[in-house]
């Protein structure tokens, strides 16, 4: 039983980032969306935290929505993975819920 | 799909006046309350500000919906998690919030709000078959 979190709003805009992390268990996944893909960006304070929790669970970002703010694989924080939207399908079909932390 | 009524439990971590989440959040609740499902409600972050006691919103020309958490127990809504670092990082206590409760066959008046820790919270999560989150 494993859940896909989504957040989409910037880690410098309030708690939803953290929240989520905070919550998440072994096993989850986190996919970065809209304005929470900057979380992803390689050497924020956020990307730290993100990597911290790569032990436990997988953490990807929508590619589109990191393309439109100015991102890819090299300003990309390590361990985080790109998907695409079709991605984002099969990750929602592939756990049990899915969680939005807004 | 069973018969078994399915597990939604409706997140709250919004603050109650500076945007619509929380009384869409609530007027969700009621709604969906007439469909029997296993409703559990959760409030953690600024959403503890929701079920604050003493809001009184007269100067600010909104309608107070903080009276209408107490009719949750009427439609069977018993179950009001809270969580305590949230509490603790806004200073608050179980005394600060509004005594919610509900009624069963033998008793009344029985506190539906339950306080909880981050990892109890995340492992009531975790037992859901649908999150809406506001």
């Amino acid at each position: 039983m494993s859940t896909l979190h989504t957040v989409n709003k910037s880690p410098f805009d309030g708690t939803s980032l953290t929240s989520c992390l905070a919550h998440c268990l072994p096993g989850d996944a986190v996919i970065l969306i809209e304005d929470g893909v900057v979380a992803a960006r390689k050497g924020t304070a956020a990307a730290t935290a993100i990597e911290a929790s790569l032990a436990q669970c997988k953490v990807y970002v929508l590619g589109p929505d990191a393309a439109a703010r100015g991102m890819n694989g090299e300003t990309l924080a390590t361990g985080v993975e790109t998907v695409d939207y079709g991605g984002f399908v099969e990750l929602a079909a592939t756990h049990d819920r899915t969680q939005s932390w807004l | 799909m069973s018969d078994e009524a399915r597990k939604f439990l409706y997140v709250n971590r919004k603050a109650p006046h500076g945007s619509i989440y929380a009384l869409e959040s609530l007027e969700v609740v009621l709604i969906g309350a007439a469909f029997e499902q296993d409703v559990s409600l959760a409030f953690l972050d600024d959403g503890v500000f929701q079920i604050v006691k003493g809001q009184d919103t007269k100067g600010i020309a909104t309608k107070n919906f903080s009276n209408t958490y107490r009719a949750l127990g009427d439609y069977d809504v018993r179950k009001l998690y809270v969580e305590q670092e949230s509490l603790d990082e806004r200073g608050l206590t179980v005394d600060d919030l509004m005594e919610l409760t509900h009624d069963t066959d033998d008793e009344d008046d029985l506190t539906s709000i339950i306080v909880v820790n981050r990892s109890e919270m995340a492992k009531i999560m975790s037992e859901q078959d649908v999150i809406l989150s506001f």
